[in-house]
């Protein structure tokens, strides 16, 4: 009955995204006031359809209903609660429901907090928002209903692939969706001005906080999943240039110029029209990450559901949601006066090179994850693009983009002089100069390059905090009266520059990684970068749904002990599935990390490695996206804000 | 400056950021472009050694040998894709899916003996999941049926 119900609530979340699509937007052309006032109750109306949807999968799940073939096919009564109810986004149904719950949930963030939009725009927003939703629902019901019965059902469910048993991959997909369908917000603001044929400073500041929440959520999804595949899959690494991470990477580099040109419209009402392509692109990569990961296309290690059908639906989706898209912004582009004239070296001329880095940074990403797909469908020939490809062609186009980074926020807005903002960063680069060639005296070139740009990034934005209060040039009262004044999205501007320089440090870090593979029998030891790894015993362990294999390593510096790590192997009878549980211990600074392979005559095969600052990696991804939300909190304050509200005479004509 | 010629000035940094980025991915691509090879490819014309490549294919019933040799594990096995077979070494962990009659890619070089030494083995995440490249090679070596179930005669 409950998975009755759960249809029930998808087709009606779909009929009323439909209605969201066309009644609202036909009421702004027609402007039609009350038309356009039942956008949010719409909107809310869909959101508690879908969320009705979601929740009777999540209770079908937690109530082992098998005769709900998602649910058979996914779960298993013996399964955790926690991984019942996470599991029915780990699948492909469940997560396009997801894809469409937090679409729903934007559309109703929009009619919440949008009261100080003009009606107009506010409905357009929420009307192309809707016949987004609208293609997703569609999908939903039409190629992957995750409500369908079995008939007879099964006596149990066929359970859940064990790697993906996880807390870290339980709570990744609904943030990284977060920040994938968070862009769809930024893109129905962009195809509303482009309806409305007007954007002025207002929209900029309208559409950037949403911009904004939208990449604090992507850099907090990339960062989980690269955590995901550094500590569950056991490989070691953070990142391979894996096609499934590229498209997650590629539109946060472009979500990240979005961010940037948005305050150029914002103060300067400059570079409108790139802005408006900048956000039907971030959201179009958007699109075509969740079509590749969810269609095969490109092979991948992380592809865990592939069908072609569904493929061919969301290429279908892409294509009419971003060829319209493109098509309204070649007919009314022009229609966007440009203003705001400024010189190259200028706070807008540092953000536009911003721009200019992050794209090309993009465009090289997407050429090494596209060619082998254009290799074998034009050449015919089957081959890969790897890691050295992306590094060889990424890292020219990082460092002039750090070195930018710390310039930028101390220039002034249209004309500013280089020389003066320069005196203004001594000591950052003097740091940044100590710092590389201390690196280069013990490590080499490149390590000493990323190190020098991490100190550099973070001495940078601190300066400009000083900078701007002051600190030891003026009486310590006057400094902390001008700490209290200055605006939040400063700290977070330089908060975010700061978490970049952290995560440099981390790779760079990661980049003197030492591992060896061994084989030893419980009492032997081996040395790596300085400890000594002794094997204590081998022991066997019952877990909930698996048995556990564990190995007892002591860690010892010069005799004396530091740490106990127990990797373990984990089979999963179910599945017939063996999965590694990498043990690692860290002290912020470095990461003790030990992986546990087959057994072989009475001797196990491990794998160790030492990797120093690790953690940094993604702690300096948090610290972007706490730098992000910092920032988002000033905006919203100010928004709230009387004065701030510039009604445009069109709206007002409309209310 | 004129207004003229600030725009220039932009239109001249793009073409030049789109421009040095176009470069970089020309250069980097002959260098980093990894050609996927079959074992039958490998018969007819083996790629030059030293020059790595992916080699994709089934693991073949009971090749596979593991052991240790003055503490450190090595193990080797030999791939096929039903027509011809290839000895690959490897010095790390397996994959946890690695197992005969298991689909396998491996990335690697061949070593001056004939053989291939792997620098990376993988197996996908799924259990059932055959590599699309090898299903592809083993389609034209005309040993796939689809029909006959995922592991189609690898006992060579």
């Amino acid at each position: 009955m409950i998975g009755e119900l759960g249809h029930f609530a998808l087709a009606l979340g779909c009929v009323l995204a439909v209605i969201q699509a066309v009644v609202p937007l036909y009421g702004a052309q027609r402007r039609d006031v009350l038309l356009m006032r039942a956008a949010p109750a719409l909107a809310f109306g869909q959101l508690i359809a879908l969320a009705g949807a979601a929740g009777a999968l999540v209770w079908a799940s937690v109530v082992s209903d098998f005769s709900v073939a998602n649910v058979a096919e996914n779960s298993h009564s013996l399964k955790p609660l926690l991984y019942r109810i996470t599991g029915t986004w780990g699948n492909h149904e469940g997560s396009i429901l997801l894809w469409a719950l937090i679409l729903a949930v934007c559309g109703a963030a929009v009619g919440a907090f949008g009261g100080n939009l003009p009606t107009a725009l506010r409905a357009r927003v929420i009307g192309v928002l809707g016949f987004t939703s609208c293609g997703f629902l569609l999908f939903a019901l039409l190629e992957s209903n995750p409500f369908l019965r079995v008939w007879p059902p099964p006596v149990d469910g066929q359970g859940m692939n064990p790697l993906l048993q996880d807390p870290g991959l339980a709570f990744h997909p609904p943030i990284l969706y977060s920040g994938y369908v968070g862009f769809a917000v930024p893109f129905a603001f962009a195809v509303a001005a482009l309806i409305e044929g007007r954007i002025d400073a207002a929209w900029g500041r309208w559409v950037r906080p949403w911009a904004l929440t939208a990449w604090c959520f992507l850099t907090c999804g990339i960062a989980l999943g690269s955590w995901w595949a550094y500590y569950e899959v056991g490989w070691g690494g953070y990142w391979f240039w894996d096609p499934v991470e590229n498209a997650s990477l590629m539109p946060w580099l472009t979500g990240t110029a979005l961010v940037h040109s948005a305050i150029v419209v914002e103060k300067r009402e400059a570079l409108k029209v790139w802005t408006v392509l900048l956000a039907i692109g971030t959201f179009a990569f958007s699109l075509s990450g969740t079509f590749m990961v969810r269609s095969g296309i490109l092979n991948s290690v992380h592809s865990f559901a592939n069908d072609p059908a569904r493929g061919v639906f969301i290429l279908g989706l892409l294509a009419l949601v971003i060829g319209s898209s493109l098509v309204l912004f070649a007919l009314r582009a022009r229609h966007l006066a440009s203003g705001g004239v400024f010189a190259p070296i200028s706070r807008e001329g540092a953000l536009v090179l911003n721009n200019i880095l992050l794209c090309s940074i993009c465009a090289v990403v997407v050429t090494g994850t596209m060619y082998p797909l254009f290799a074998e469908l034009v050449l015919g020939a089957k081959l890969s693009v790897g890691a050295p490809f992306f590094n060889a062609t990424v890292l020219p186009l990082v460092i002039p983009l750090v070195a930018a980074m710390s310039i930028g926020p101390v220039l002034s807005w249209k004309r500013a002089n280089l020389g003066a903002a320069l005196m203004r960063l001594w000591y950052a680069a003097l740091v940044a100069l100590c710092v590389g060639l201390f690196a280069a005296w013990g490590w080499g070139a490149l390590p000493a390059l990323a190190f020098a740009g991490s100190a550099w990034l973070i001495i940078g934005a601190l300066a400009e905090l000083i900078e701007r209060t002051r600190l030891l040039r003026v009486p310590f009262a006057e400094f902390l009266d001008r700490v209290a004044g200055l605006r939040r999205a400063a700290f977070g501007t330089a908060l975010a520059h700061a978490g970049l320089g952290v995560t440099i440090a981390g790779i760079a870090g990661m980049s003197l990684a030492s591992n060896a593979v061994v084989a030893l029998q419980p009492g032997q030891s081996t040395h790596l970068a300085g400890y000594d790894w002794t094997l204590i015993s081998l022991t066997d362990a019952p877990g909930p749904n698996y048995q556990s294999r564990v190995a007892t390593i002591s860690l010892s510096r010069d005799h004396l002990p530091i740490a106990i790590l127990a990797p373990e192997r984990h089979f999963f009878p179910l599945q017939n599935q063996t999965v590694s549980d990498v043990a690692i211990r860290t002290n912020g600074f470095r990461d003790l990390y030990a992986v546990l392979g087959e057994e072989r005559d009475g001797a196990a095969v491990l794998r160790l490695h030492y990797n120093p600052l690790a953690p940094w990696i993604w702690l300096g991804a948090l610290i972007m996206a706490g730098g992000g939300a910092l920032s988002l909190s000033d905006r919203r304050l100010r928004l709230g804000a009387p004065a701030a509200r510039k009604a445009p005479a069109g709206a007002a004509a409309a209310q | 400056m004129t207004r003229k010629r600030r725009r220039l000035v932009v239109v001249f940094v793009c073409a030049l950021g789109v421009g040095s980025a176009a470069a970089l991915a020309l250069n980097a691509f002959s260098d980093n472009l990894v050609f996927f090879v079959s074992p039958s490819d490998i018969a007819a014309k083996a790629p030059t050694s030293g020059r790595s490549f992916r080699l994709g294919g089934l693991v073949e019933t009971g090749s596979v040998r593991r052991g240790t040799e003055a503490g450190h594990p090595f193990a080797s096995f030999r791939v096929t894709d039903g027509k011809s077979s290839v000895t690959v070494s490897y010095d790390g962990i397996l994959p946890d899916l690695f197992r005969e009659g298991q689909g396998i890619v491996a990335l690697g070089h061949l070593t001056a003996g004939g053989g291939f030494q792997a620098s990376e083995v993988l197996a996908k995440h799924d259990e059932n999941y055959m590599p699309k490249e090898v299903v592809d090679s083993l389609k034209r070596s005309g040993h796939w049926n689809p029909e006959g179930g995922p592991t189609p005669g690898t006992g060579g």
